[in-house]
């Protein structure tokens, strides 16, 4: 229980710091924060306008109360006006961020649904030649970047195939499922490569390590078929390092979108992200770093939480 | 030499050892200028040749030879990478040593700083520096330090707390050894192991991030050639002059491969018990 609440306590404390480091980062930016955001128009102001603009921002307060004011507003969900879309930093959020999401929950699950047979097999198969193939991919796949994966999908389905994926019209889930899953496998499959090779790896050295322990020799000593102890006794504790994987690697994803969603025209997030930078678009940049930095520690957090509900040892022991 | 011959002695590390060496080489010659072809020159009856002929891959867009601006590339990008990877070691290491050493306050201080800065995907937290500073190679440099910074920071950290306890540290104390020679001299000395394999594999990533924001126009600025915007540039192109996608999308594969296959055969060596389970 005192771990559980130890963890409830650190997260907003570091969900606080980062607020910090956000908020100082973008006001390193050089020039000061009206052409900020203003960018060229900045320039048609008179200095009395610059000065109103600069009061009705806070901008003349100094950075105490211009972050605490910030981190009010925060609170209450105001994350500040975007320049380039004139519309409030949360709304863009809240629209763009379920096709970020539903592209990082697809590549996750592309993965375990490679990386898991993938290494259960290996480990049953330690030093076969099959293992040494499921190796080789592993190691080639996790060397592989996403942007890479993603045109070489493209170039073999394009030649190979002749179709080309859906681009530049997002079709929503709502309006055509299928549609919809058709046109995301492609970047979920670029995005959960590397993860599915991570998977296969992490869940290949935790089967082998399990398979070692007495209680598993026990079992089959006891004449419990192989498979029996791989699928009751062994897998279940091999999960627990891949569940910690999927944790961290969420936040890969989500960060990785960015990438992909640029090269399949989706609008997603991470597009938004991106372009706010190129465009200068600070309130933006901040408000979309914030949030998927909260969705990442939340993410974390609860794989964390799950993973001292399943093993008693992290509950009790000492773990920081 | 003992670390180089066991090196040798494990399959997947010697093939990795074999494709640095084989890529320092190309990035060396392509620093020094010494390419078949100049990679900036635009060789216009020439454009979008097949790999073959005077072009070896093959040129691109602009009649540039494709072999020449990968050789620039892996320069530029093997730059970035050691030099990121170089101050995210110094930085980290000084940090988790002195909070290893000092405890208290100081701990906190930069431990927790470290969290905040692990909060952010690696991706994000370096386009977020990209959009303060200006985009192009230094700026690459700073942004993918601070990204791996934490990670040399806990990996020095964390086997120095249980050294500092350890009896030849004592022993160094009541000698009168000072401070700085016992951090330096026992402490660092003993890191140095868990430190190259991390740097190794910190190598790979560097290589991947550095190759994913030029792709996204964030990195070096064109028309000097980078892995990264070479990809970028193949998109359009690719059905016409598959040679602009393939050679590009290869070389980075394989450096980063093998940086991977070397970190991995390190950690083999340094750690003999992680052997079975982790190649």
């Amino acid at each position: 229980m005192q771990y559980f609440l130890r963890r409830l306590a650190v997260f907003p404390l570091v969900m606080l710091g980062v607020s910090v480091f956000v908020f100082v980062a973008i006001r390193l930016v050089p020039g000061d924060a009206i052409t900020a955001m203003l960018g060229t128009e900045g320039g048609m102001l008179t200095p009395a306008q610059r000065e109103a603009l600069a009061a009705y921002f806070g901008l003349d307060q100094n950075w105490a109360v211009q972050y605490l004011r910030w981190l009010g507003g925060l609170l209450t969900g105001d994350l500040g006006i975007s320049v380039t879309y004139g519309q409030p930093v949360l709304d863009i959020i809240l629209e763009r961020f379920p096709l970020t999401l539903q592209l990082a929950l697809m590549s996750m699950v592309v993965a375990l649904a490679i990386g898991l047979p993938a290494g259960v097999f290996a480990a049953t198969r330690a030093e076969r030649p099959s293992d040494l193939i499921v190796r080789i991919f592993a190691m080639v796949g996790q060397s592989m970047p996403n942007f890479v994966v993603a045109l070489l999908a493209i170039y073999i389905l394009s030649v190979g195939f002749g179709v080309l994926p859906t681009m530049g019209r997002f079709i929503p889930f709502t309006q055509d499922p299928l549609g919809n899953l058709a046109q995301m496998i492609l970047p979920a499959i670029a995005l959960g490569t590397a993860f599915a090779a991570a998977v296969t790896r992490i869940s290949r050295a935790a089967m082998l390590e399990i398979l070692s322990e007495d209680y598993v020799r026990t079992a089959r000593s006891q004449g419990f078929s192989q498979s029996y102890v791989i699928w009751r006794h062994a897998l279940p504790n091999a999960l627990i390092p891949v569940l910690t994987l999927s944790g961290v690697e969420f936040g890969y994803l989500l960060g990785g979108a960015v990438i992909v969603e640029q090269i399949f025209a989706l609008p997603g997030l991470g597009r938004v992200v991106l372009d706010a930078i190129l465009q200068r678009d600070y309130a933006l940049v901040q408000g979309v770093v914030l949030f998927i930095a909260f969705n990442f520690l939340l993410v974390n957090l609860l794989v964390d939480l799950a993973y001292a509900a399943i093993d008693p040892r992290i509950r009790y022991g000492g773990r920081k | 030499m003992s670390v180089l011959s066991a090196l040798m002695r494990h399959s997947a590390g010697r093939i990795g050892l074999v494709i640095i060496v084989i890529f320092t080489i190309a990035a060396i010659l392509g620093l020094l200028g010494l390419t078949p072809h100049d990679p900036l020159a635009q060789d216009r009856l020439a454009r979008l040749q097949p790999p073959g002929g005077a072009y070896l891959m093959g040129t691109d867009l602009f009649g540039r030879d494709i072999l020449s601006r990968l050789m620039v590339g892996i320069g530029q990008s093997f730059v970035v990478a050691l030099l990121s990877v170089g101050l995210a070691t110094l930085v980290g290491t000084i940090l988790g040593l002195t909070a290893a050493w000092f405890g208290g306050l100081w701990d906190g201080v930069a431990m927790r700083t470290m969290d905040v800065l692990l909060a952010f995907p690696a991706i994000l937290l370096a386009l977020l520096i990209v959009a303060i500073l200006e985009a192009g190679m230094t700026t690459s440099i700073i942004a993918i330090a601070v990204v791996y910074t934490p990670i040399f920071t806990r990996v020095a950290r964390g086997p120095a707390l249980s050294l500092k306890t350890r009896s030849f540290v004592d022993a160094a104390r009541t000698f009168g050894s000072s401070r700085l020679y016992i951090l330096s001299r026992h402490l660092l000395g003993n890191l140095v192991a868990p430190l190259t394999v991390q740097v190794t594999l910190a190598l790979a990533w560097a290589l991947l991030t550095e190759a994913a924001l030029s792709f996204l126009g964030l990195g070096t600025q064109p028309p000097n050639p980078s892995l990264g915007l070479m990809l970028s540039d193949s998109r359009n192109l690719m059905e016409m002059a598959p040679w602009m996608l393939i050679f590009p999308a290869a070389v980075i594969m394989l450096a980063v491969l093998g940086f991977n296959l070397l970190g991995d055969a390190l950690r083999d060596i340094a750690d003999p018990k992680s052997r079975r389970a982790l190649t």
